[in-house]
């Protein structure tokens, strides 16, 4: 593959590369070999080297003498506070200060990582302190240690991923739980919709579902009931009247001697009925190339949090969702825990992940029984420079879906929007002439949560 | 919350008195609470301390992941307290002799407290009671003005970690004799370098004729001397008043400055912001000294509990279970710092090195390896040597005087590096260096330091304020300056300055995988410049 890149690229560079991009492109193409394994999103905090990046101050007496781990507030409590928070929150903007409590955040709490996934308010209190992420290449991170071992000696290893045990903060983290995700998905999305003030979906369509019953006054009953139905009760008496040979000219009816049986009269009664709930399939796409290290995945990763749980609320939990990974290749993912936390490597081909979208779409034929929603997160880089392979499929996507959603999480370097991704989409004129169909929201890497939700805002509004 | 039984308590006086016997000194109260789960809850958030104000983040889960340690810098689970008396807290289904030994830890602790320089602020007064006083006031001030009194918290909150500590001992360390009036201090150290530029000459021969002076005149030497000065420079006495009378501006302290200088804050329907700035400021200069002994006074309370542990006799028969207690405690891990064994060992090594008389110029010349293992001069005044040490150092001077090559070579410590084997997807451990500076080096930088930011004075004009931000090689963290810079907006009334550097990296983006590994990048620092303005803020690059 590596070679066919290689070619790709010099054939980009044939039509001409800045040298800045084509620095860039290089770049992924070096992180191509490292390829995709899930990260250690919490794997070296475990087991024999756990102190590694375990700072001193972590260390305190209750722990080290008594036995006391730190505790965590039962979440229950924290929960129970959110309506209060908020109301509080409201009053700050009014106030003229930014808002300040986020509950993007899933927690877990319980023991060795089985514990459920929860929705709490968090906050953070800012402060000017030393960043200790950024710093010159050479300076590798380093700890203390004891034991034997010459200079240059390898004293173990560990593997880049490992089952996680601690209380993750990231979204969703511990295997098989997707449906545990799902059931404080549902209150997120609840959240969402109701303390942010989401808009609700204006149409769902009507689609197969047998789930719910509402109750309406649809059903007939002769002789009694609750309302009259004039019409059809008119009717029935025409009729009667027809077969008692009281009405000898049709041109000339004289309502006044119509004959009326009690049975006649038709009313309409109180029934339980079926009702249709729509259903909806949301692909979510992530762009998980090398450039999107740091920040920009963690910011779609949590947009596309969001935007699940709140199509989940919207949809009754009538939502289905299917997770697609790509770099120059797309690929499915069974679950939202591999979607999230598979390592960022290699080059960028946006439209192989539309490809394969259209391709699953029409092979399950999933355009007859769902609501089909798209949300894409990238960040804004495509080796397709013109969009010349995505825009096509890009089209083909539109004729079936209910809205695309493309979010550009841009590194902070140049003009907001003038990445290739937001270029092409904006010239191919899709954005303007299928505004219902098509949506995209363009971010700074150092986008926060506020901001994430008034992206859902512009993607699904 | 629960004071311990009669029982407990007599094993605690017992150990005060074998502590004493051994050295130790501390306050003859003390007060032991039994905690329970719910009570940590509870005092976790408030550090604590069980009186400390209310404040609604308490409540919340706060996401702490980015400079956990930078932003919260205080032990959120620590045993002793440092008050008056000292409050301690503990399980309740502690055995007796598990008892003893954390006694004996935390009489150390109480011990280091108290005599420990860098503590001399906190010795005058009961932290807790003062905090219930500060907290009936903030209670008060809420009923009165509602959540503005929780702004003002969170405002002041935000920068209680820019208060200048050393500043503050500083002025409690110097004699009031050595003192020179703000007059003279103004002439000297402002009015003569900044203002006049005089050469080196002129300047040595005024502090000469100054001299001179107070030599002549005695309590009229200044006098004299001043009205010689003005005749030189007759806008001496102009400048003096306008640069407010030679009063030392705190500049390094943000907190301070605001609540001396502010005139929003001056404003009568203010005031009262001043008494929520003020509280706290003061709880942040209680905790400060706490985090910059960490490794000294863990290691301190871990030398201790060892050593009177072993010699008590209550504890027969349960050396074995003692044993396991205490190297879990006091271990070095393999990779990691446990700052108790590190603290522990550190204060042994000392002295052991004090007691051969190593501590000397005569050791340090020696470079004969022989005669270095064979050096002793029967000083035998370790135990006084670390008493010293305690009473007059931090973490930073114990580990930059102390930790040398043959402490690291006894222990066999090694820095650790990590680095990733990207064929096999592992990460490497490796010793990267068994150097005693290399090892200095990673412990110091892994130390808590506040960022320096001063306030310049000249550079605000026209009502601003204008904070300077010492650069040291790292950048501050980019997502907090805009809330942060909006309270002090808030709190001084007009706009603010922030003058910082920031890392531009050469090459379009830096290639850097989520956690830790890194591709090879370079990095330009560059100065920038924030304002904030009615809450909008902006930037450009110097």
């Amino acid at each position: 593959m590596r070679d066919d890149l290689n070619i790709s690229l010099e054939e980009l560079q044939a039509k001409g590369l800045s040298l800045e991009r084509e620095e860039r492109m290089r770049a992924e193409l070096s992180t191509l070999n490292k390829g995709h394994a899930p990260l250690d999103s919490t794997g070296t905090d475990t087991g024999e080297f756990s102190g590694f990046s375990r700072s001193i101050y972590a260390w305190h007496d209750l722990m080290v003498l008594q036995d006391q781990s730190s505790l965590q507030s039962p979440y229950t409590l924290l929960i129970k506070s959110l309506d209060e928070l908020l109301e509080r929150d409201r009053q700050r903007e009014k106030d003229g200060f930014p808002r300040k409590i986020q509950v993007g955040r899933l927690i877990k709490p319980g023991r060795g990582g089985k514990g459920k996934v929860v929705v709490v308010p968090t906050t953070t209190e800012e402060k000017f302190i030393h960043d200790p992420t950024v710093r010159p290449a050479d300076d590798e991170q380093t700890a203390g240690g004891t034991g034997s071992g010459e200079e240059g000696e390898v004293i173990g290893e560990q593997k880049v991923r490992e089952e996680s045990q601690e209380n993750g903060s990231g979204p969703g983290q511990g295997e098989g739980e997707n449906h545990e995700i799902e059931s404080s998905a549902y209150e997120l999305g609840k959240t969402l919709t109701e303390k942010f003030q989401l808009p609700n979906l204006k149409d769902k369509g009507k689609k197969r579902s047998f789930t719910r019953y509402t109750y309406d006054l649809t059903d007939k009953n002769r002789g009694f009931g609750q309302v009259l139905d004039k019409k059809a009760t008119l009717r029935r008496i025409v009729e009667s009247n027809i077969a008692l040979g009281n009405i000898p000219d049709v041109s000339d009816i004289d309502p006044g001697s119509f004959l009326i049986a009690p049975k006649d009269k038709v009313y309409r009664v109180l029934s339980r009925e079926k009702d249709y709930e729509s259903q909806a399939m949301v692909f979510f796409l992530r762009d998980y190339s090398g450039s999107m290290a740091g920040k920009v995945t963690e910011l779609v990763a949590t947009q596309h949090v969001m935007i699940y749980s709140w199509l989940l609320y919207q949809y009754a939990g009538q939502v289905e969702s299917r997770f697609v990974l790509h770099d120059t290749e797309a690929k499915e993912v069974p679950d939202f825990h591999t979607y999230y936390n598979s390592r960022v490597a290699g080059g960028t081909q946006v439209s192989s992940a539309y490809r394969l979208v259209n391709e699953i779409v029409s092979k399950e034929n999933l355009v007859r029984d769902y609501n089909i929603y798209v949300f894409h997160g990238t960040d804004g880089d495509d080796w397709d420079n013109e969009g010349e392979k995505a825009i096509p499929e890009l089209e083909k996507m539109l004729t079936y879906s209910s809205r695309v959603g493309i979010t550009i999480a841009e590194h902070n370097s140049g003009q907001l929007g003038s990445t290739e991704v937001a270029r092409y989409l904006r010239s191919s004129g899709l954005l303007r002439d299928k505004p219902h169909l098509i949506r995209m929201d363009v971010m700074g890497e150092d986008a926060d949560e506020a901001r994430l939700i008034e992206g859902i805002r512009t993607l699904i509004s | 919350m629960e004071l311990i039984n009669q029982h407990t308590k007599s094993i605690m006086e017992g150990c005060k008195d074998y502590a004493r016997a051994a050295g130790l000194s501390f306050t003859d109260e003390s007060l032991e609470y039994i905690v329970t789960n719910r009570d940590l809850l509870e005092l976790g958030p408030k550090v604590m301390i069980p009186t400390l104000y209310d404040y609604w983040v308490h409540d919340v889960e706060v996401l702490r992941e980015k400079g956990k340690y930078e932003l919260y810098p205080h032990n959120p689970y620590e045993t002793v307290i440092n008050t008056r008396p000292p409050i301690s807290f503990y399980n309740d289904n502690n055995p007796d002799w598990l008892n003893v030994m954390i006694f004996y830890h935390v009489l150390a602790h109480i011990d280091f407290f108290q005599n420990n320089l860098y503590f001399r602020h906190t010795w005058d007064y009961d932290f807790n009671g003062q905090a219930l006083s500060d907290k009936r006031v903030i209670a008060k001030l809420r009923a009165e003005k509602g959540r503005w009194v929780d702004y003002v918290i969170e405002f002041a909150r935000n920068i209680d970690n820019l208060v200048d500590f050393h500043g503050e001992l500083g002025e409690l360390f110097t004699p009031q004799t050595a003192e020179c009036t703000p007059r003279v201090n103004y002439y000297f150290d402002v009015f003569l370098q900044i203002h006049k530029k005089v050469s080196i000459n002129d300047y040595i021969k005024e502090v000469n004729r100054y001299n001179q002076c107070l030599k002549e005149f005695g309590d009229q030497g200044e006098k004299d001397f001043f009205a010689e000065a003005e005749r030189h420079y007759p806008e001496l006495e102009a400048h003096f008043v306008r640069e407010g009378g030679g009063k030392p501006a705190k500049r390094r302290d943000l907190l301070r400055y605001l609540m001396d200088n502010s005139e929003f804050l001056d404003q009568d329907e203010n005031q009262w912001m001043k008494s929520i700035l003020e509280i706290v400021r003061k709880t942040s200069v209680f905790f400060q000294p706490q985090i910059r002994t960490k490794i000294m006074n863990e290691g301190w309370a871990s030398y201790w509990h060892e050593k009177l542990f072993l010699q008590d006799d209550r504890i027969k028969g349960h050396e074995v279970d003692f044993a396991r207690v205490h190297a879990g405690v006091t271990a070095m891990p393999r990779v990691g710092t446990n700052p108790y064994a590190l603290g522990m060992r550190l204060f042994s090594y000392i002295e052991e090195q004090a007691n051969k008389g190593r501590l000397s110029f005569d050791f340090q010349r020696l470079e004969d390896r022989t005669s270095r293992e064979h050096f002793d001069t029967k000083a035998a005044n370790g135990g006084e040597h670390i008493f010293h040490l305690r009473e007059n150092l931090c973490d930073y001077l114990f580990l930059k005087n102390h930790l040398d090559q043959d402490f690291m070579d006894h222990h066999k410590l090694f820095v650790a590096g990590k680095r990733l084997d990207s064929k096999r997807m592992v990460w490497q451990y490796y010793v990267k260096s068994r150097k005693a500076e290399d090892y200095r080096t990673m412990m110091l930088d892994s130390l808590y330091h506040p960022p320096t930011i001063s306030v310049d004075a000249n550079k605000g004009v026209d009502g601003t304020l204008y904070l300077t931000h010492a650069f040291e090689g790292k950048q501050l963290v980019l997502e907090y300056i805009a809330n942060t810079m909006m309270g002090i907006e808030f709190l001084w009334g007009s706009p603010v300055h922030l003058e910082t550097s920031e890392a531009r990296s050469e090459v379009a983006k830096p290639y850097q995988s989520e956690r830790g590994e890194e591709q090879p990048q370079k990095i330009r620092w560059e100065r920038v410049l924030y304002t904030i303005n009615h809450k909008v803020i902006s930037k450009k690059i110097l």
